[in-house]
């Protein structure tokens, strides 16, 4: 069958590559391993492996994962231009924004599985065997649209792929709505996720109607850094051919929602601050500590530097089109997000806890190798996926006898 | 002339006159001799509850009840400091320093307390005595709002008297030993 | 066409050595891959396996099979703990909505309660310990106030002067917010005000633990240290049966004492008579006449949790 043969093909494009890629994959491939050791500590002993206490019950795993559905979210913000405003130059690289998102939410949903207790009571969210909690948990809602959207990208993805592998353009009246729908789909998981947070009220940190925008905000701020730094790599180690404008537009599009991220920083901060109820401590603890208490304040500092310096760097078009102060800029912000959304948010959430206790959290040898495990998958998935997908796109990787047509792009590129 | 008949009949009539009122209290039951005085249904006074079993007797020390085994008369109602009962004065502290055995311990009958008017309590229901003055307290620990139950909940449950958990001569709860505090979350695991 | 800097056209037959993995290689993977899975499967116990597999929520479990159920319980945790174990499954009285009263003005820390729990509700003692009461030393000067609430108070005799003592536990609230996160609804409220967890079919994300604003809810970060000699084996399901590792457990005002008419346990060793316990819908009971002679305050009552726990000052 056309498919089998399709997978076939893709399969064995996997195995293919020089000796950088070889030595990529076994790098991941190492980081992988590394994770299944730590994995396996924690399966024997129970999450007494990690640091997660009662008083913090949510730390690095689940920080990591918010992070994460933001990069996936983040893929739609290329799929805006493209197909709202029909601007070529983004078109062909939809597809890798779209593979990122795949291979960000396997990252997530790894992250979930190793966070929970009895991840071999999986079946227990689903319905049919199991009895999710409609509709009041978020975290059922989470689940729904974390596969929904998945499924919706991995969708897009190989029908177009399929498509190119046999020389055939995409069915426009099938993709055009799915894409078009992933649009609020995007805005939709991180939503959830933010729901997750703001909904309990026994966490006055979280309990706040600025989460979600925030967590929108800082998704297209970080999540299209990943985007940019890799299409660089691509443009090089690969045939591909993406534009300088298209890179340029998305550093732009990316300037706008740092400024959101900072302006609702700078909201939370002012009320918190300026009407200084009890509810101050958990920001207090963030920015200043409490007492011997200081673990975060370095990093809340840190992260805050980084995301006002990227912000500049890619607000001024001067520094925005350079490429070296671009690639900073990316990195800053990348780091900025990774621990606002982690430390800066799930950690201060939690501390003090409920009955006003602090217990000073620091990610264990444990966290850190099945951290360093989930991203080696994921990278593993991301590369593994562009391996076959550029090919593809560039004509170069074909069915037998069909023609050689490059999706998206002008012939004879 | 004879007699009119009328004034035979005279001290008829006059007799008659004379045994109405005592015929008309003869045919009128006498009164009903007054009932004994039931002791007033007030909430203060009434026993507890009747699904309630007492937990403990009454804290009597060993070889000294009864009282009356040496105390069988009345005695010098003096305040002043005793010659015997000396571990109880010791660490007697209850009310003012006015405060005399004799206060709540009755002079003439050693095996009962007494109430202010002079009415015989016997230990089992000292709280009476401990109501005079701790009127809130008594009116608390008849529902269970104060002091101690166990049992069951929705049936029979088992209540103990003031002098179970409080000392009458000492009634202050003492500073006690805690149990052991929590281990702090980063000292959990191995 | 074809440029320098391109790959070379695939076929699916591949004719050079280095597209794609050789014959070799391929059967290498296949055989690996099979391999992984069936180690995978042979490391858990298939029985068991299949059992979780088949396993409903408990509201979907016949009367036959939830008896048959207990009853393998029962022969499972008398074997490992060496006593006649009972677990029993008894529902909510009818007419009975359970209320709890404590008295902060009697309370004075010494912490008898918390350990009467561990063992009525055969908790896990070390790694993890887990207790389901928590007392909050604070001071007067400061009144209720959790930013000086210290649980880790360890003076040679309690009350210490100038401080006062709060137990904390789960409050069963009218509208708990752990109920409304379960994403599988491992736990609910019973008619009778109990918010009960069935621990065997808890996925242990620890939402509820996240959502909670009592600090109620305990997870069990390692298999629970359960001395046999200790445990107590008169059980409810869904109250102090031995739990598993990885799932969520809290006070469930000892559900296999109440449902048979019984004080908790808490109720009953507290040497100061702090604790009050009774059915909500009868106005003789301990609780009511404590909501009607003292006034009663709840504890983080803007949250509208609306619990079943009051507290309140007798003197």
């Amino acid at each position: 069958m056309a498919i089998l043969e399709f997978l076939r093909g893709a399969v064995r494009q996997v195995f293919t590559g020089g000796k950088g890629y070889k030595a990529w994959v076994a790098v991941l491939l190492a980081m992988i391993g590394i994770g299944l050791f730590g994995y396996s500590r924690q399966w024997q002993e129970g999450l007494i492996a990690t640091s997660m206490r009662d008083q913090v019950t949510w730390a690095f795993y689940i920080g990591n994962f918010t992070f994460l559905v933001g990069v996936a979210a983040a893929a739609v913000l290329l799929v805006v231009p493209a197909y709202v405003y029909h601007w070529k130059p983004i078109k062909e690289v939809v597809v890798l924004g779209e593979l990122l998102a795949i291979s960000a939410l396997i990252m997530c949903m790894m992250f979930i599985l190793v966070d929970m207790g009895r991840p071999d009571r999986l079946t227990h969210i689903m319905p049919g065997p199991g009895s999710p909690n409609w509709p009041s948990s978020m975290l059922s809602w989470d689940a729904l649209v974390l596969n929904l959207y998945l499924i919706l990208n991995l969708t897009v993805v190989s029908h177009i792929l399929y498509r190119a592998y046999r020389g055939k353009d995409y069915v426009k009246w099938f993709v055009v709505p799915l894409v078009l729908f992933s649009i609020p789909a995007a805005v939709g998981i991180h939503t959830v996720t933010a729901f997750l947070y703001t909904g309990m009220a026994a966490r006055p940190f979280w309990n706040a109607g600025i989460l979600a925008p925030k967590f929108i905000a800082s998704a297209f701020s970080s999540g299209p850094a990943v985007m940019i730094i890799l299409f660089q790599i691509l443009r090089k180690t690969t045939a591909i051919e993406i534009k300088d404008e298209a890179i340029w537009k998305v550093a732009e599009l990316m300037a706008y929602a740092m400024f959101f991220n900072l302006f609702l920083l700078g909201a939370e901060i002012f009320k918190e601050y300026y009407s200084r109820t009890e509810h101050l401590v958990f920001t207090q603890y963030l920015w200043e500590g409490i007492g011997e208490y200081r673990a975060l304040v370095p990093y809340a500092w840190l992260s805050l530097t980084a995301s006002v310096t990227a912000f500049l760097i890619f607000l001024v078009p001067k520094t925005r089109t350079n490429w070296v102060t671009l690639n900073i800029g990316a990195v800053l912000i990348f780091v900025g997000v990774y621990i606002e959304k982690g430390m800066g948010l799930v950690i201060p959430g939690m501390t003090p806890d409920t009955l006003g206790e602090i217990y000073e959290y620091r990610p264990s040898a444990t966290e850190w190798m099945v951290a360093v495990g989930v991203f080696g998958l994921g990278a593993l998935v991301f590369t593994t996926l562009v391996n076959v997908a550029v090919p593809i796109m560039m004509g170069t990787l074909r069915a037998k006898g069909a023609p050689v047509v490059i999706q998206g792009a002008e012939a004879g590129h | 002339m004879t007699c009119p008949r009328w004034r035979a009949l005279l001290p008829l009539a006059l007799a008659a006159l004379l045994a109405a009122p005592l015929a008309a209290t003869a045919k009128s039951p006498p009164p009903p001799p007054p009932a004994p005085v039931a002791a007033p249904a007030a909430a203060v006074d009434s026993p507890p509850s009747p699904n309630l079993i007492r937990a403990e007797p009454p804290p009597f020390t060993e070889g000294i009840f009864p009282c009356s085994q040496c105390h069988d008369k009345a005695g010098d109602a003096t305040p002043r400091q005793l010659a015997f009962h000396d571990e109880i004065q010791a660490e007697f502290h209850h009310g003012p320093p006015t405060r005399f055995c004799l206060d709540c311990h009755d002079n003439g009958k050693r095996d009962f307390v007494h109430l202010i008017g002079g009415a015989l309590i016997p230990f089992t229901e000292s709280y009476k005595l401990c109501g005079q003055c701790h009127g809130d307290k008594l009116r608390d620990w008849r529902v269970g709002v104060h002091g101690k139950r166990t049992g069951m909940w929705n049936g029979q449950k088992t209540y103990y008297l003031c002098v179970n958990c409080h000392n009458p001569h000492n009634p202050r709860f003492k500073a006690l030993k805690p149990e052991p505090p929590p281990i702090r979350p980063q000292e959990q695991g191995r | 066409m074809s440029q320098p800097n391109r790959l070379p056209v695939l076929q699916d037959e591949s004719a050079t050595g280095d597209a794609g993995a050789s014959p070799s290689r391929r059967d290498f993977l296949r055989t690996a891959a099979a391999g992984a899975v069936i180690a995978a499967v042979s490391a858990c116990n298939p029985d068991a396996v299949v059992e979780e597999l088949e396993r409903r929520h408990l509201t979907e479990l016949s009367k036959e099979k939830l008896q048959a159920m207990l009853g393998k319980l029962e022969k499972k945790w008398s074997a490992q703990f060496g006593k006649n174990v009972t677990v029993s499954a008894t529902g909510p009285m009818p007419g009975v909505n359970f209320g709890y009263g404590l008295d902060l003005s009697r309370c004075v820390g010494c912490r008898r309660c918390v350990h009467a729990c561990v063992k009525e509700n055969n908790q896990s003692r070390r790694n993890p310990q887990i207790q389901w009461i928590r007392v909050l030393q604070m001071a007067k000067e400061h009144g209720v106030a959790l930013a000086h609430a210290n649980p880790y108070y360890d003076p040679e005799k309690v009350p210490e002067p100038g401080h006062f003592y709060m137990p904390v536990q789960c409050q069963q609230c009218r509208h708990p917010p752990c109920t409304k996160v379960c994403p599988v609804k491992a736990t609910w409220k019973d008619p009778d005000g109990i918010v009960v967890i069935d621990y065997d079919w808890c996925i242990g994300c620890r939402c509820c633990t996240a959502a909670c604003p009592y600090g109620a809810r305990k997870f069990n970060w390692a298999e629970p240290n359960l001395p046999s000699a200790e445990m107590n084996p008169v059980t409810h399901y869904l109250g102090n049966r031995p739990r598993p590792m990885g799932v969520v457990e809290k006070c469930t005002f000892c559900i296999q004492r109440t449902r048979n008419g019984r004080y908790p346990a808490c109720v009953e060793i507290c040497p100061v008579g702090a604790r009050k316990f009774g059915n909500l819908l009868d106005p003789e009971s301990e609780i009511r006449q404590v909501m009607d002679r003292k006034r009663v305050f709840i504890f983080k009552e803007e949250l509208a949790t609306e619990p079943q726990f009051y507290y309140f000052f007798g003197t």
